[in-house]
């Protein structure tokens, strides 16, 4: 079969560049869908995109879909033919509808009874005729953002400039929005001009010598091997972030990488400030020694070629250095201020309506951290190091530095708190209390820093649920789920015997005794303890435990959080263990049973069998054992106590009637076994959980 | 190039494209967007072609004149083109060429930026150009303004002038710029500079402003119900600035912020919805008189 090959380009102003990767491959499976859906075979599929075109190559594309036979079915054969044996007008009206006449009708049986056939056949048709509609394919790119222009109503991810369709050497006819097809490209916008297609096949090597390199991945090795070939050369470390690669590669068509310098002076603002300005504002890659120290350098990438690279280099300097020197500027001003001061101004900054000013929020974070700090019986060292940093952990939100780089909040606390002179673990506090900053950043290191971040999160959370701040949906403008998460995950990883309930008795009580208007208490606690068991359950998917298994641990109240974790993950593996399966029917049974109970109220005198003896004896020798390895966390040994349980219930079970007339030889039972089920209990209600022991 | 030099090219330039040349709009504002000329004139389906130097004021970027790149007040060249021409980009470019930069010896590139003004109800997509890494352009296809649908599409090009003049003439600093011979930014902007960063940070009299907030609003709903746009929309564009001195001082916290926004966002977005209407009232005179022209040729 003959091909040929085939060129689509669509010219655009400039691209966002962060959509431009994501565009590239919706375009090829688009692509690739549409020559499915059209029959069309091919060779080769190549997507091009720069930030101003994207380009479809497709090498050796049949000129033709392939002809289809097909067979259609008819009327049964005595409606086709009349008595005398002529074909009726249902016959005659069926093959015109398949284009055929009555000579092409042969009958084929189905179920015993003959219908009319004909024999079909669709002729391909040309890919000429099939290529101007991969218009459609063009069309229907979708991007996060779309616009309009001039008088057009077409949204697109920019206006369209020109069109190129080529068929081997032939236009291919087609229009978007006063826009026609031809032959013609666009070349570097600065160093090259119009141009004329010569071949599908040479688009890449033909935009090249325009000045514009048509692959993103040819682009962005071209500007890794650029900085390599730099960095080599300057015993320099460079770190070439892939996000910002992307990004960079995407913002030119034909790269050049070069370098800068800037002021020394600037080097004793914070790096992170560096860093920032350099990264998030001006696309640069920031340049370490080998020692890992940042140098005063940057690696910057043009678009074009390396004439005048050097008034470009210098442009980029000028531009860098008066960004820096605002920074040093600030950073020099805010140490200026005392940290009371700034403190004085939290005053004036409202943290939420409802809630107060950040200076309220403080109050309460500092009272909620001592409070919490001196039930984990800190030493007054620790104590006065945690007052000390909540009273402060806010400050750097009103200083010059904040103001600019929003991301550096705490960071730079921490900074200049360490600069006025505070202790070590209250300066470090100040940056951990933000910590975790999302859902996969790093934990508070220190205590101190783990209690304030509690502190800070659950006054938010528990301040915006008591004034109806409840997250719905996809809306949680004050990120109290991401908190929340926090929380959890702190008081897992520090393992504290401290449990949920109690840090929240805290914050509710700092809460009453402020002006903040609560609403009524136990539906907030409600509220609250429904909320965080719905972040637990989240995140204890990602360890593979499944909800069950979180609420029959946490049936009696969440409590001490990492324990509930290891409970659920220890009996998330006897979920499926067959040793496991006779002690938890076992016990199931005993708490179903036991449900129906009173009390706990066991009078021995009333056993009247030994099996009751036995498991009363039992019970008793194993609780004690049970309750230090609970209170230990001990878990798996606390399970193995319970296991030994198990002979003696189930001979219980299969001696003793419980349910009897007699009232005070019920109860008597049943409180026996409510007595076992209340040990189960400290561990989980075995009941909620969906077993699946299999033999 | 002085700057005064560089505006006149630049008036000539898109003077030659067919925009009315404008002065100044008499209000104090934040950015030439928020003149009436353009914030306005860019809605409903009238042509509207303009280019004028806006001084605009951002009393949090003040620094008593100390700082070498911020000013309480700078100038923008401020260009709106509706419906946007198809080769907008090419008649941008030519005019940096007007101005003496030769695109090959630069690095000039067209960098997304998604602009919005929440207080105006206004959003568009595009770019700020950067010329060797320096934003010296914004460079807007305007989407929604007053929370209408921008139709057809009006497209804002705003050339910061100092910015644009501290690379033309290469200096670090901008009051070193040459207005015109002999006469510096120093000359002409300094003692304003410091005396109004005083004013902002110091001596502003915060409860003055935050009532002056309140009745500003009041006239401006006022005269709104009286169908009076232009006026009303003065004292939206004070109500604006008073918010931007409190801002700058420090007295309006991130969730205050939401609400003052959101009172001056509804008031431009009533107003843009009035001009339309008064517009169509009068049966937009402009798109009458662009069919007229036609007939005539």
């Amino acid at each position: 079969m003959s091909t040929s090959n085939v060129l689509f380009e669509i010219g655009l102003e400039e691209m966002p560049a962060r959509f431009i990767a994501p565009t590239e491959t919706q375009l090829l499976q688009k692509t690739k869908d549409w020559l499915v859906k059209n029959r069309l075979g091919y060779q080769e599929l190549n997507i091009y995109a720069t930030p101003r075109r994207l380009a479809v190559q497709i090498i050796a594309l049949a000129n033709k879909q392939p002809d289809i036979e097909d067979e259609a079915k008819g009327p049964a054969k005595n409606i086709a033919l009349d008595e005398s044996g002529n074909w009726t007008k249902a016959a005659q009206g069926f093959v015109k509808g398949q284009g055929v006449t009555v000579e092409d009708i042969y009958f084929k049986p189905i179920k015993g009874i003959d219908y009319v056939h004909v024999k079909k056949f669709i002729k391909g048709t040309s890919a000429d005729q099939i290529l101007p509609t991969f218009k459609d394919v063009l069309l229907s790119l979708s991007f996060p953002k779309n616009m309009r222009w001039s008088n057009r109503s077409l949204k697109y991810i920019r206006p369209i400039k020109w069109l190129v369709g080529m068929n081997d050497q032939s236009v291919i006819n087609f229009e978007i929005e006063g826009v026609r097809s031809g032959k013609t490209s666009y070349g570097h916008r600065f160093l090259a001009g119009k141009f004329e297609i010569t071949n599908p096949l040479d688009y890449q090597k033909d935009l090249e010598a325009q000045y514009v390199i048509a692959s993103s991945e040819r682009r962005k090795a071209e500007i890794i091997d650029q900085i390599n070939r730099l960095a080599n050369q300057h015993q320099w470390i460079v770190d070439k972030n892939e996000a910002l690669l992307e990004e960079v590669t995407q913002l030119v068509e034909y790269p050049t990488v070069f370098f800068g310098k800037y002021s020394e002076d600037y080097l004793i603002v914070p790096e992170e400030a560096l860093i920032t300005s350099m990264k998030e504002h001006q696309r640069y890659f920031p340049v370490r020694g080998e020692n890992g120290n940042l140098l005063p350098y940057f690696i910057g990438v043009r678009n074009g070629n390396d004439q005048y690279l050097d008034t470009v280099a210098k442009g980029n300097e000028k531009v860098l250095n008066a960004r820096l020197a605002d920074a040093l500027f600030f950073y020099k001003e805010d140490q200026k201020q005392s940290i009371e001061a700034n403190n004085q101004k939290l005053t004036r900054m409202v943290f939420q309506e409802q809630l107060g000013t950040i200076a309220d929020k403080v109050n309460r974070v500092t009272k909620i951290a001592t409070a919490i700090a001196k039930q984990l019986a800190f030493s007054e060292k620790d104590l006065a190091y945690t007052e000390r940093a909540a009273t402060i952990c806010k400050f750097d939100l009103v200083t010059n530095m904040v103001n600019e780089f929003t991301n550096l909040q705490g960071i730079m606390g921490e900074k200049y708190a360490r600069l006025a002179g505070e202790e070590e673990f209250v300066a470090k506090a100040i940056n951990e209390h933000y910590m975790p900053r999302h859902a996969k950043d790093i934990l508070p290191e220190t205590s101190i820093g783990a209690v304030i971040s509690i502190a800070d999160k659950l006054d938010t959370i528990i301040g915006c649920i008591s004034v109806g701040l409840i997250p719905t949906g996809s809306q949680d403008p004050y990120a109290l789920r991401r908190q929340a998460m926090g929380v959890i995950q702190i008081l897992q990883s520090k393992n504290w015997k401290l449990d949920i309930e109690s840090i929240i008795r805290i914050v509710i009580e700092v809460y009453e005794q402020s002006p903040v208007d609560m609403d009524d208490q136990s539906v907030i606690e409600a509220q609250l303890m429904e909320f965080i068991e719905a972040r637990m359950i989240y995140l204890a998917k990602e360890k593979q435990i499944s909800q069950d298994m979180i609420k029959a641990v946490t049936h009696k109240g969440i409590g001490v959080i990492a324990n509930a974790f290891e409970k659920a993950m220890l009996l998330e593996k006897k979920r499926v263990d067959p040793s496991f399966k006779p002690t938890q029917e076992a016990l199931v049974r005993v708490i179903n049973l036991a449900k129906k109970a009173k009390g706990t109220t066991i009078d021995q005198s009333l056993f009247e069998n030994q099996s009751e003896h036995d498991l009363f004896s039992a019970f008793q020798r194993t609780k004690t054992d049970y309750q230090v390895k609970m209170l230990d966390r001990v878990y798996s040994e606390a399970l193995t106590l319970l296991a030994v349980l198990t002979p003696a219930i189930n001979a219980f079970f299969e001696e003793t009637m419980v349910m009897v007339e007699n009232e005070a030889l019920k109860a008597n039972r049943l409180g026996l076994l409510n007595a076992i089920a209340e040990l189960v209990y400290q561990f989980a209600d075995f009941s909620l959980v969906e077993w699946k022991q299999q033999f | 190039m002085h700057v005064q030099e560089m505006i006149l090219t630049l008036q000539k330039h898109w003077s030659d494209q067919g925009c009315i040349l404008m002065q100044a709009y008499d209000t104090e504002k934040g950015a030439g967007t928020m003149s009436p000329m353009t914030l306005l004139r860019s809605l409903g389906p009238e042509p509207w072609n303009v280019a004028y130097v806006e001084p605009s004021r951002r009393p949090a970027d003040g620094r008593y004149g100390d700082n070498p790149n911020r000013l309480y007040q700078h100038h923008q060249f401020q260009v709106i083109m509706k419906p946007s021409p198809d080769h907008i980009q090419e008649l941008y470019l030519a005019s940096l060429e007007k101005l003496g930069i030769n695109p090959l010896k630069h690095d000039i590139r067209f960098v997304e930026d998604n602009w919005e003004n929440p207080t105006l109800g206004a959003a568009g997509l595009g770019w700020e150009v950067w010329l060797d890494g320096m934003e010296i352009t914004q460079f807007t296809y305007f989407q929604q303004i007053g929370g209408l649908e921008a139709s057809p599409v009006a497209v804002e090009i705003t050339y910061g002038i100092e910015r644009l003049a501290s690379y033309i003439q290469d200096k670090e600093n901008v009051f070193e710029l040459t207005w015109t011979e002999g006469v510096t930014v120093h000359d002409i902007f300094y003692q304003p500079e410091y005396e109004h960063s005083k004013y902002t940070f110091e001596e502003s009299d915060t409860n003055l402003l935050f009532n002056l907030f309140n009745q500003f609003e009041q006239e401006a709903k006022q005269v709104m119900e009286k169908g009076l746009v232009f006026p009303a929309y003065d004292y939206v564009l004070k109500c604006s600035h008073t918010f931007n001195l409190l801002d700058a001082k420090g007295v309006i916290s991130v969730t205050e912020r939401t609400g003052y926004i959101t009172r001056v966002r509804n008031l431009a977005r009533a107003i843009a919805k009035l001009y339309v209407e008064e517009r169509e009232k009068l049966g937009f005179p402009m798109l009458k008189k662009e069919v007229r022209s036609h007939e005539h040729e």
